[in-house]
């Protein structure tokens, strides 16, 4: 039972949740209480922890809650759960766009969210250097009343360094991640 | 088979060398898939991401499904999300395990803070390539910087932009023809 009702919950967490991880985060939060599987401060070293394993955030919650849960058949039910709309809706739109790849219509749709994402894609370079880099908020007051004190030289060396490695060089993005890591395991903690 | 396995194999390591979640995934598909498969040009790409972006779910699910299926069909899409999905389930059930044992450690903090700074390099590089490709009316410009402001400064979810984006765009093809 407890295995249908997680694969139920973190269904309906994956056909409802727009943006990806960061954004459906909150949403697993509001249900993983409702349905008391996990307290706050169990939320927050989910929070922690699917940040910093590696994979899709929002997978990497699910398995924990499941496993959490109900062991390892919990963490495949909870996993399944949010796969299952991602994979089926992609499908669908796919089949979708092939029918209609000659219309006017949804070309033009597709033309206004191509530009679109690529503002997104912008943005979370933003939102995800702004926490490694500056520890708070650019737009905050804190920030620009002693922006030196906020400022993090080391990650950021490593931001323009990336940057470098893999605009100019065409380094491949594993080997830069591990260079990285290595380097900040020893400097930066 | 082969094709199967190499959708698995080449997701897998996606799935395993990308921390942060799908939008730092993003460039390391686009730099396997485009790059060094071939499995798809730029333009397909970009709409590979567009997709996987309007749609709910997980973004890496989303773009594992969509490069899968375009490859290889129904098995193609099912191997390739399969192999993005493996590596966080078998490590975050090692994690929960592991750190109980290890608790917080200052090198694992030091780590994880220059991959974050990495990963926006990365990120970054991917959204201006992107924009490259994309960008090409006025509107276009207009209409990345409104998302960007959008969910940077204003707390938007990515829903509402691509929303408006779609709306807007069907709007100018309207008033083009």
């Amino acid at each position: 039972m407890t295995y249908i009702h997680l694969y139920l919950i973190f269904f309906v967490i994956g056909l409802f949740g727009f943006g990806g991880g960061y954004a459906i985060l909150p949403l697993i939060f509001q249900y993983v209480q409702e349905f008391g599987y996990m307290s706050a401060g169990e939320f927050s070293n989910l929070v922690a922890l699917s940040q910093i394993t590696p994979g899709p955030v929002a997978v990497n919650a699910a398995t924990y809650v499941g496993f959490n849960t109900a062991g390892i058949p919990g963490a495949i039910a909870a996993t399944l759960g949010i796969t299952t709309p991602s994979f089926v809706l992609v499908l669908v739109v796919i089949r979708f766009m092939e029918a209609y790849q000659h219309s006017r219509g949804l070309n033009s749709v597709l033309e206004g969210i191509r530009p679109a994402t690529a503002g997104l894609i912008l943005s979370a370079a933003i939102l995800i250097a702004q926490t490694a880099i500056v520890d708070v908020s650019l737009i905050s007051e804190a920030f620009w009343k002693n922006p030196a004190a906020n400022f993090n030289l080391l990650p950021f060396l490593i931001f323009l360094g990336t940057i470098l490695l893999i605009g100019k060089f065409r380094m491949n993005p594993i080997l830069i991640t591990i260079v990285m890591g290595t380097i900040g395991a020893f400097l930066c903690g | 088979m082969k094709e199967y396995l190499g959708l698995f194999a080449a997701f897998f390591k996606i799935g395993l060398f990308t921390i942060g979640g799908g939008m730092a995934m993003l460039p390391l598909i686009q730099h396997t898939v485009v790059d060094r498969k071939k499995w798809m040009t730029e333009g397909e790409m970009t709409d590979c991401i567009a997709v996987s972006q309007a749609l709910p779910g997980v973004i890496a699910i989303n773009a594992a499904t969509y490069i899968g299926k375009k490859r290889k069909g129904l098995g193609g899409a099912f191997s390739a999300s399969l192999g993005v999905v493996m590596p966080s389930f078998i490590i975050i059930i090692l994690a929960v395990a592991l750190l109980e044992v290890l608790g917080p450690n200052r090198y694992v903090e030091g780590a994880f803070t220059a991959v974050k700074a990495s990963s926006a390099g990365l990120i970054l590089y991917a959204g201006i390539r992107l924009s490259r490709q994309v960008i090409r009316r006025k509107l276009d410009g207009f209409l990345a910087l409104g998302s960007l402001i959008a969910v940077t400064f204003l707390n938007l979810t990515a829903f509402w932009p691509i929303l408006a984006a779609g709306i807007i765009g069907f709007a100018a093809g309207r008033i083009k023809k």
